[in-house]
């Protein structure tokens, strides 16, 4: 028993059947992001003045890793044209480059940036007591130019005993009352060898940078981690295309590799197309 | 050069037979992990089907509860225990929590591990590829993970009933911030508890649901026998089609919701929490900045649709039987056609009147109010085409046209008292009263299910090439229509008389429901009857099972066509080989060709092709006419 319209298209609908399952499939991606998406527009637009961090993402790296995703859009839709024009080999570099962008994206993502941020830390200040940490916050400057207050101290755990935390600052904290704090920076600043010492009694939360920060670390893990999986489920698919044994598909019926390959190429647009909205709702506004 | 052209052009399965036989499927592969749409769709019928009967015992257990507050359970009381861990009825006498875990597992296993594994992947399955005149589902393969998918989120969830602290509790919405403390603490593995094996399940019901709703839009696209245009499509795939399309969009939202919710539980996140939340006397140390109302607007953004899933494709099944039966065509047709769709647009955007009492603000709450409205005009459409279609019909009283006659009354009723539901004003009274429970339930129970009923008798010679006995069909049908209106009627009176749906006691405790009597009846003591009703009905089931078994191998064997019928299924051998059809069908007429004028049967199929002579309302196309 054969399938019909598995590889050839149907003449009164255009369409060979894969294509329209991956057009509905990408459908609900959208909407099952788009939840994610309009959580964070909900939980950000509740935020409590202060609650709501900038600037504490690496800006360059994330460029890079947004470039690097658009290059990958390019090599899979030249890998699909070469299958088209039946040069396999050309297929082959180009659909290698792909696979090494999505690897290199991941890499950075989980090598670099996600444990950069796991030993950043960040202490929350009980309100009545962000007065006495005013060198740390500049408070008064801020509400005399009405931005919104400074509510934690950020910077990497130098040590604690039962008492209280050291922390050696970051720099918008070493230099709270400096103009050039006021706006995060593209390329980020080093954590200072200042030190703070703050009181646990004066404490009303600290912790690392992990998803129970804040319901903005919440956010950024669960959809760049949901991101990451569609990343590596996209690179799985790829090595398979790419490995000998697709080779054996290609040339029994190559227009039957190249259907795979438009197919997992949209979906790869797709990723490409949610780390678009990702990059600037956190590293950017 | 060019095989892809050649391939798919024609595909005449007598070229392919050879082929097969010599290499036939073990038991295995035909059986357990097939890739046929019938084996599957049996597969996910059985399922189904025994999850209904698991969340209807775990009614039936919380109706003694309701009825005899407090006492110990007879007979099965005290056996209980062992199954179900010491916590929950010691000495045979329910604790609340575990009251609360029957009352959250009934709604979750009846909803999503029955009756949309049954309406819609189910009947789907086996109907839609026959009926559109497909050799199978277009992607076999996924159609057998979406299956899969299913069963292991269907036993996710039975096991969360043995976990230390048992199966979840929340409520089958989990609403929050309730579900994210529910079920943590001492002794509580973080993922393997009641409400996490709860999240975790639902992914895997939802992958199942989204793997299937990809799968149908695309065969009944691409699929469709030569000459079934749009139009002469059975309004069952139309049905079928467009709760697809809910599947699909609507479920990835609830998914979101579910992984945020499961963030919250296992990585202690905040999606969902406040900041400044006390639990048991005792702050909690979370980041807070969360909203317990996301959670709500996510699950009913899927909630609200999904009451779609629930209903569309019965409304399919009945609309099939009712033309077969009534021996003449389904009534108004095409507005059928356009009201499903209206419904399937207006089923997004009326979600927030599950939250009227959530204080969302006028504006939003009168749009919510107009949509809901406005909803009600296609579902009339329907019910009031089906009601039509009898008339001046020549009525056969099969077994499947009881359950389809009954269900248009019974939805009916649970449409009607819908409509105060839909008024804000009207609702703040009402909501989670028993009234709302017997509402949903007068849509789901005799009507869903009536309809999945009606199926099952209907298709079943399709299934087997054996009809099941009349005889005990009736025994099955008639104590069943009577149960269910003693159960969910009263439950109308103990809604307004102010009986709330989440009393563990019943209302034993208090004086609404025991100061005022209904009929002879307070509140409380209308549990009694109800609660004896549905052990009644529970007892009823038994004819349909053994039925359903025994006819397998010793029922009335029938031709292709019992029913005389005239939709592409009964053309194919019954039970329909793999590949379906003997020849590739073609359709040359609309689906519902019953008693027409001057023609010798009082069904002709719509693969019979369109004599010159005959009598027609449109003119075939030229390419179909026999030369």
């Amino acid at each position: 028993m054969e399938i019909p319209y598995t590889i050839s298209t149907r003449p009164d609908t255009g369409l060979w059947n894969a294509k329209i399952g991956i057009w509905l499939f990408l459908a609900s991606e959208v909407m099952l992001f788009g939840g994610l998406f309009s959580a964070y527009i909900f939980l950000r637009i509740d935020a409590a003045p202060g609650t709501w961090p900038h600037g504490l993402l690496n800006v360059p790296v994330g460029t890079m890793n947004t470039a690097i995703l658009i290059l990958s859009s390019v090599t899979v839709v030249l890998a699909w044209a070469s299958l088209k024009m039946r040069r396999y080999r050309a297929y082959w570099w180009y659909m290698l480059a792909t696979i090494s962008c999505g690897v290199i994206f991941l890499t950075v993502k989980l090598a670099y940036e996600w444990p950069q941020k796991f030993e950043h830390f960040g202490v929350y200040i009980k309100p009545d007591a962000l007065g006495k940490y005013e060198k740390y916050l500049g408070n008064e400057r801020r509400a005399e130019k009405g931005m919104e207050p400074r509510i934690e101290i950020t910077g990497h755990l130098h040590s604690q005993n039962a008492k209280e935390y050291e922390v050696a600052l970051d720099p918008v904290n070493a230099d709270p009352d400096n103009p050039a704090m006021d706006r995060p920076h593209f390329f980020p600043l080093p954590v200072t060898d200042k030190i703070a010492t703050i009181d646990k009694e004066d404490v009303e939360r600290a912790t690392m940078f992990l998803p129970t920060h804040s319901a903005y670390f919440a956010s950024y893990f669960t959809i760049t981690g949901l991101h990451g999986m569609h990343v590596l489920g996209g690179v799985l698919v790829f090595i398979y295309m790419w490995l000998p044994v697709s080779k054996k598909l290609y040339q029994r019926n190559p227009e039957h590799l190249a259907n795979r390959v438009e197919v997992s190429g949209l979906f790869w647009h797709f990723v490409d197309l949610i780390w678009i909205f990702v990059f600037p709702l956190f590293y950017l506004l | 050069m060019d095989a892809s052209t050649s391939i798919a052009t024609d595909h005449d399965p007598h070229a392919h037979d050879a082929a097969h036989e010599h290499h036939e499927l073990g038991f295995w592969r035909k059986y357990i992990f097939s890739t046929d749409h019938k084996v599957i769709g049996i597969q996910y019928g059985l399922c189904g089907l025994v999850f209904l009967f698991f969340g209807f015992c775990l009614m039936m257990m919380m109706r003694w509860q309701l009825a005899y507050p407090g006492q110990a359970m007879p007979v099965i009381g005290k056996w209980l225990p062992y199954i179900f861990g010491a916590g929950s009825m010691p000495d045979g006498k329910m604790t609340p929590d575990f009251y609360n875990s029957l009352g959250a597992m009934h709604g979750t296993i009846m909803i999503f591990a029955g009756v949309v594994p049954v309406a819609f992947a189910a009947f789907g399955n086996f109907v839609v590829p026959l009926q559109i005149g497909a050799p199978d589902m277009t992607f076999p393969k996924v159609n057998a993970a979406s299956f899969w998918a299913f069963a292991v989120g269907g036993v996710i969830m039975l096991i969360s009933f043995f976990v230390p602290g048992g199966a979840a509790k929340s409520g089958w919405t989990s609403y929050t911030p309730l579900a994210a403390f529910a079920d943590t603490g001492q002794g509580i593995n973080p993922f393997f508890n009641g409400q996490t094996l709860w999240l975790t399940g639902f992914i895997f019901l939802i992958t199942s649901s989204l793997l299937g709703a990809v799968n149908f839009i695309t065969t009944i696209i691409q699929l469709r026998a030569k000459g079934l245009t749009w139009m002469r499509l059975p309004f069952f795939v139309w049905a079928q089609f467009v709760t697809a399309f809910l599947l699909l969009l609507a479920f990835p939202p609830l998914e979101a919701a579910i992984i945020m919710q499961w963030m919250d539980r296992v990585a202690h996140t905040s999606f969902f929490l406040p900041a400044g939340l006390v639990v048991n006397g005792t702050p909690v140390s979370i980041s807070g900045g969360g909203s317990p109302l996301l959670w709500q607007h996510l699950f009913w953004f899927l909630g609200h649709p999904e009451v779609y899933v629930l209903i569309l494709p019965a409304f399919g099944i009945v609309g099939e039987i009712l033309a077969n039966n009534s021996r003449k065509p389904l009534w108004g047709y095409k507005s059928l056609v356009f009201s499903v769709l209206v419904i399937g647009f207006l089923s997004f955007i009326v979600w927030a009147h599950h939250m009227w009492m959530t204080g969302m603000g006028s504006a939003v709450s009168a749009f919510f109010q107009t949509t809901t409205l406005l909803i009600s005009i296609p579902s009339v459409i329907i019910l009031s085409a089906f009601f039509i279609s009898l008339w001046g019909g020549s009525i056969r009283f099969t077994v499947p046209m009881l359950f389809t006659v009954a269900f248009l009354p019974m939805f009916g009723i649970g449409g009607l008292t819908g409509i105060p539901l839909a008024f804000n004003s009207a609702d703040l009274y009402l909501h989670d009263t028993y009234y709302i429970i017997a509402h949903f339930h007068y849509i789901v129970a005799p009507g869903t299910i009536f309809g999945l009923f009606a199926g099952v008798y209907y298709w079943f010679p399709k299934a087997t090439g054996r009809k099941m006995n009349d005889f005990w069909g009736k025994v099955h049908f008639w104590p069943t229509l009577i149960c269910m209106n003693v159960i969910f009627l009263p439950m109308f009176l103990q809604g307004m008389a102010g009986m709330h749906r989440r009393w563990y006691d019943g209302g034993q405790g208090w004086g609404v429901s025991n100061e005022h009597t209904i009929w002879g009846l307070t509140g409380f003591q209308w549990n009694t009857p109800i609660s004896w009703a549905a052990w009644i009905m529970g007892l009823a089931q038994i004819p349909f099972i053994i039925n359903f078994f025994w006819s397998i191998k010793h029922g009335e064997k029938v031709n292709d066509n019992p029913w005389e019928a005239t939709t592409l299924e009964w053309t194919a051998p019954s039970p329909p080989p793999h590949g379906n059809f003997i020849h590739t069908p073609v359709a040359y007429r609309g689906p519902y060709e019953y008693s027409l004028p001057g023609s010798q049967r009082d069904y002709t199929m719509q693969n019979e092709p369109v004599e010159p002579t005959e009598r027609t309302r449109r003119k075939p196309p030229a390419e179909l006419v026999p030369a």
